[in-house]
């Protein structure tokens, strides 16, 4: 575990409460590898925002440690890229200097044309190559996203944090960033650790798929493994038989056992199981979907 | 909208020409050739003199100052502009100082809530008092009437703006200040890049009350301490018992003090930013 990129060890969190501690999550181990696109899924209430501000040095764990390329994870830095939930622009400035604050913080000696040079080709990768001059508050919902991804895509980051990015947003934009994120990601090769709610996000982004139980005292139970081949595409990807027995897999989870795995920290559970849905035999794979997935699925999300 | 402007410039013009008109009429001073009653042959026809007077003599009085403003003879007899630069150089030299003092200290209490805690009585006893009460304390220790009057001014600008500085500074988003966190933003720059233009509405909120309250002190203030100034001219016109000047220069002290505000104004939409 150690040797990996980025490795989380031993993290727990609880806060003081009436009776005693609450421990929202505990013994949280986590490996992840250069170039590894990670998603993590989990009832809301079971600690993914604090892992990831724990990773964005935003927060500090009650124990454990985060080692990233060997050094210890003390506090922010520009290595760590982060996408909030709520955009996070700075309203009072536009489009290109929204991105270019970012570039200018990563590379302070660069010159100006050369800083908005760089954040241009950002923008125009995430389709906003019209909107430079625009204020937040002139953009729609994912037209912000997009400029919150560009600005953490365009400090190249050695570690891409992303809180619920699409949360927020309909549908019908959703896709169109998920697809652009995917192109990002292609050509920058970073390494992304992602939250979301949606199953099938997070079946076409990841590489692994990190299942959390319920909170309190919860645990990353599972590590679930996409082998869907890349490049994947929302279209393409719902004709492969794989997929539906990976969102199946994941669904029984949320839905079955993610309660039911929570609270029983014994030496043994704690341990995160490795899983590759695909290779699982058809008993094993679990029971609430026996029948053939609805021809058109659409996306279960809010778990 | 542009309709909605018409017609809002057409009503309010209506409204100054009844006025103007009302107020005309009832204090035509009596026809000439009316007969005086005993009273009027008794009081020497005074009554005249203690009339309000007419909108048109006020106007034709204004049109007079207003042609030479800047004439200087003597110290009782200054011309309506030089008045008004005195109050207005007194007026900004106490409330620059002010905003020099208050905007950094303002930034101090907001970001540390020890600050705030530990300085926040004094705020609630300082800030009720009248500015004119501290004159006296003033011309003791200052020994000058002038720099009085700037201090007053000073003390009276400080209030709005240290508590609107310290307010904008404390609620600053906390994503923007991650958003400099995750870009690791030194002090100093998080101060300037982030936390300034996000408070720099509410800064501004607070100038723009600052400059609307030292504008109705420096009247205030200038009577007491006299020698120069709008509030001075209009005491010592009352003294003299001329209305029309009087009048008048009430009208030039709103009409400066909405250009005050309008200048604030604009300087607020400067840093305006929309969510
Ligand atoms: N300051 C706090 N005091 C007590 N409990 C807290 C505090 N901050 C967060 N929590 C608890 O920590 C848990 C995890 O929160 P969070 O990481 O936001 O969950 P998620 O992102 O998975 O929805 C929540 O159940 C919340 O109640
Ligand atoms: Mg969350």
């Amino acid at each position: 575990m150690s040797n990996r990129f980025l490795s989380i060890e031993g993290l727990s969190k609880s806060y003081p409460s009436k009776s005693g501690e609450l421990v929202v999550f505990e013994d949280v181990n986590i490996g992840i590898d250069k170039g590894e696109f990670v998603c993590i899924i989990g009832h809301s209430g079971c600690g993914k925002s604090t892992i990831l501000n724990v990773l964005a040095g935003l927060d500090t764990p009650s124990s454990g440690n985060v080692i990233m390329d060997g050094k210890e994870v003390s506090g922010p830095s520009l290595d760590r890229g982060v996408v909030f939930q709520n955009y996070s622009l700075l309203p009072w400035l536009t489009t290109l200097q929204n991105v270019a604050f970012g570039v200018k913080a990563r590379w302070p000696k660069w010159s100006k044309d050369k800083v908005n040079e760089h954040s241009r080709r950002f923008l125009e990768m995430v389709g906003l190559g019209h909107s430079l001059q625009k204020k937040p508050s002139e953009l729609s919902g994912g037209m912000r996203q997009r400029v919150s991804i560009a600005r953490a895509f365009a400090t190249s980051p050695k570690l891409l944090l992303l809180d619920e990015p699409f949360g927020a947003l309909d549908a019908l934009t959703r896709g169109i960033i998920q697809e652009e994120l995917i192109k990002i990601w292609a050509e920058t090769h970073q390494t992304v650790f992602m939250i979301t709610h949606d199953v099938d996000e997070a079946i076409l982004l990841a590489d692994r798929i990190l299942l959390m139980t319920n909170g309190p005292q919860a645990r990353v139970a599972e590590s679930v493994k996409i082998s869907i081949p890349r490049p994947r595409s929302r279209a393409e990807i719902i004709e492969t038989p794989a997929y539906y027995k990976i969102r199946n897999y994941l669904v029984n989870f949320l839905v079955a056992r993610s309660g039911n795995l929570s609270g029983s920290s014994g030496s043994a559970a704690s341990e995160t199981r490795e899983v590759d849905p695909t290779l699982l035999s058809s008993e094993a794979d679990t029971t609430t979907s026996k029948e053939p997935a609805p021809p058109r699925p659409r996306a279960v999300n809010n778990y | 909208m542009a309709s909605l402007n018409v017609k809002a410039v057409i009503v309010s013009l209506l409204i100054l020409l009844v006025g103007l008109g009302v107020w005309e009429a009832l204090n035509q001073p009596p026809a000439a050739s009316a007969e005086m009653t005993e009273y009027e042959r008794l009081m020497g026809g005074a009554d005249q003199e203690a009339r309000v007077p007419p909108p048109s003599q006020v106007l034709s009085h204004a049109f007079d100052e207003l042609s030479d403003p800047f004439y200087d003879a003597g110290p009782n007899d200054k011309g309506i502009g030089i008045q008004l630069a005195y109050s207005l150089y007194r007026v900004l030299t106490g409330f620059i100082a002010a905003a020099l003092v208050a905007i950094p200290l303002g930034f101090l209490i907001g970001m540390s809530p020890l600050m705030y805690k530990a300085l926040n009585p004094f705020i609630q006893v300082l800030r009720p008092i009248s500015p004119l009460a501290w004159m006296p304390l003033a011309l003791f220790v200052i020994k000058d009437s002038e720099q009085s009057a700037i201090f007053v001014i000073f003390i009276c600008s400080i209030w709005p703006m240290l508590i609107n500085t310290a307010f904008g500074v404390a609620n600053v988003r906390k994503d923007w200040i991650r958003v400099a966190q995750t870009h690791e933003l030194g002090a100093l720059k998080t101060a300037f890049l982030v936390i300034l233009p996000a408070a720099a509405p509410t800064i501004l909120t607070g100038m723009r009350i600052s400059i609307g309250i030292a504008w109705l002190v420096i009247v205030a203030a200038e009577m007491l301490v006299g020698g120069t100034g709008i509030g001075y001219y209009v005491w010592n016109e009352w003294n003299n018992l001329d209305l029309n000047s009087v009048i008048f220069s009430i009208l030039m002290i709103g009409l400066i003090g909405m250009l005050l505000d309008l200048v604030l104004g604009s300087l607020a939409k400067l840093v305006k930013y929309e969510e």
